[in-house]
């Protein structure tokens, strides 16, 4: 009993860590897009600070706005905090991992897009309108890109559990699959769609001709907004997570000492750490994608995912 | 059998042929020559590893020199001419419109499952990284010609050409631990001779149609008279 209930605090601590990580993270990979752009880079802090700015701001909402728009950014936000539960971060094998699996993940994402989309249209700017439709076309091609990756994960674990999964692919130990590597690749194009990083959209401006994310979220201001940026980058360090603990998933804990979970730590912060400075490489050396480019771009990522699940069934599993 | 149970190098052999699947996969949704020509030569690149890889498991030591031929030609001398050709024909600004590029694409992946459909029965007793590399050099054979035919500038359909010639090049390597070096040395100089061919080629079709658009070569037919 004593056992099971360090297993929840252990979860619980893992959750928060998650959250708490999240602005970091973000910071991180701003600071490293600077670096590479000949900027001088603002503190890591940065993101927490905005983040306390905003929540001390007071919330403006329009008259037209529902109940519908002000409790979206709190369902949106707890909907990541959620499915930041079922990602192992640091440890395998721990309860709220064990209880969820990866398309309830997916589920946790299409529910916060939801509201997302909903509030967009709720206040009943041509932006937000613009915003959402853009939102739901993009993420209505991603999801089947993401689920045929994550597919073959779990059809080589034999689970749709993302603890026990990954705890399959660590007891393996160093097998190269080429399904895993076409995953990896149609996970990364996923991602980046998925976070609204710059070949689909870029998150530092509000060009209108662009926007996505931000014509969505232009109308929240204080405390939602802060919730909503939160949210946003809880999601770009849950996909973070998924590609580095799935596909890297070396010094993750398997056992729940203190030793371990110290390792575990540093492991997925220096993996993290790695997969930004990709990202912001990445980010710097590509331009923005036309926005009707990016059904091209998302059937890509689609054909990845379906490549990577007949590698599997063709190359890897048994005759 | 599972693939954890194989060898490491079966595993590379495998994950090497899958790569290779997917540089042509590249190949085939890309609309600009000077792309084309440098996944074409990351797709020779891969060749070199997967031969050089062979030479060393098998110490076959005759392996090591074609994967020297084909480091040259295929990943340095091709695409270095191509390039020239590329720029000097001032073709490096355009973009090629594919017209319905997923749909290629999702035809592309239909020929891969095509290519073990035919292979599983034929092979049904040979070792798993036998068939699954032959299948994989069936679709890249198969991929180059869909390329050919989905493109329209007549550099598309050289590299086309040449990433078929790299699919059963592959299919020798994997099958037959490498053709003797006769035949290696015949059919480097073979494809050698059709990269300079191509390139006078390209020079003809270009002074007298001013384009190397396929398509425009229609226009010398009588029907538009």
């Amino acid at each position: 009993m004593d056992h099971q209930l360090m297993n929840v605090l252990l979860a619980i601590l893992q959750t928060l860590l998650f959250i708490i990580l999240a602005p970091l993270l973000a910071g991180w990979l701003k600071r490293c897009k600077c670096y590479l752009q000949n900027r001088k880079a603002p503190s890591l802090m940065q993101p927490y600070r905005d983040l306390l700015k905003l929540t001390h701001k007071q919330p403006v909402v329009s008259k037209q706005a529902s109940w519908l728009f002000v409790i979206s950014p709190y369902i949106i936000f707890s909907a990541m905090v959620l499915a930041a539960a079922v990602v192992p971060l640091i440890a395998v094998d721990l309860p709220t991992a064990a209880g969820a699996d990866v398309i309830v993940l997916v589920g946790f994402f299409a529910f916060a897009r939801f509201f997302l989309a909903l509030a967009g249209l709720d206040v009943g700017t041509a932006f937000g309108g613009m915003g959402s439709s853009r939102e739901m076309t993009i993420s209505s091609l991603a999801e089947p890109a993401m689920l045929m990756a994550i597919f073959t994960l779990t059809m080589t674990a034999s689970t749709t559990n993302l603890s026990y999964a990954i705890a399959h692919v660590l007891g393996e130990g160093m097998v190269l699959r080429p399904s895993f590597i076409f995953a990896l690749f149609a996970l990364v194009l996923v991602a980046i769609a998925e976070c609204g990083r710059i070949p689909v959209d870029n998150p530092a401006t509000h060009l209108e001709l662009t926007m996505i994310h931000e014509a969505m979220i232009l109308e929240y201001s204080g405390r939602h907004l802060a919730l909503i940026e939160w949210a946003s980058q809880l999601k770009l360090m849950l996909y973070g997570v998924l590609i580095a603990n799935i596909f890297f998933p070396w010094g993750i804990a398997e056992t729940l000492t203190l030793q371990d979970l110290g390792y575990g730590l540093l492991a997925i912060v220096g993996k993290l750490a790695l997969l930004a400075i990709v990202l912001a490489l990445s980010e710097t050396l590509f331009a923005k994608m036309r926005l009707f480019r990016v059904q091209e771009y998302l059937s890509f990522a689609y054909l990845l995912g379906l490549l990577g699940m007949l590698s599997h069934i063709i190359l890897e599993a048994s005759r | 059998m599972n693939i954890e149970q194989l060898d490491l190098y079966t595993q590379i052999i495998l994950s090497l042929a899958g790569l290779i699947m997917l540089t042509s996969f590249i190949m085939l949704g890309q609309g600009r020559l000077l792309r084309l020509v440098f996944v074409f030569a990351l797709q020779g690149l891969l060749l070199v590893l997967a031969t050089a890889l062979a030479a060393y498991s098998f110490s076959n030591h005759h392996l090591y020199i074609s994967a020297a031929i084909t480091l040259v030609l295929k990943v340095l001398f091709i695409p270095w001419m191509l390039r020239g050709h590329i720029l000097k024909l001032n073709m490096h600004r355009d973009v090629e419109a594919l017209n319905n590029k997923t749909t290629i694409m999702l035809g592309g992946a239909s020929l891969v499952i095509f290519s073990y459909y035919v292979l599983h029965p034929i092979l049904a007793d040979s070792t798993i990284v036998l068939l699954n590399a032959l299948a994989l050099s069936l679709a890249v054979v198969l991929l180059g010609m869909l390329l050919m035919i989905s493109h329209r500038q007549a550099i598309a359909h050289v590299v086309g050409f040449m990433s078929i010639e790299n699919g059963l090049f592959f299919a020798a390597i994997v099958s037959t631990r490498g053709m003797p070096m006769v035949v290696e040395l015949g059919v480097a100089f073979d494809v050698l001779v059709a990269a300079v061919l191509f390139g006078i080629f390209f020079l003809h079709i270009s002074n007298s149609i001013d384009t190397l658009d396929v398509d425009r070569l229609n226009r010398l037919s009588e029907e538009d008279e």
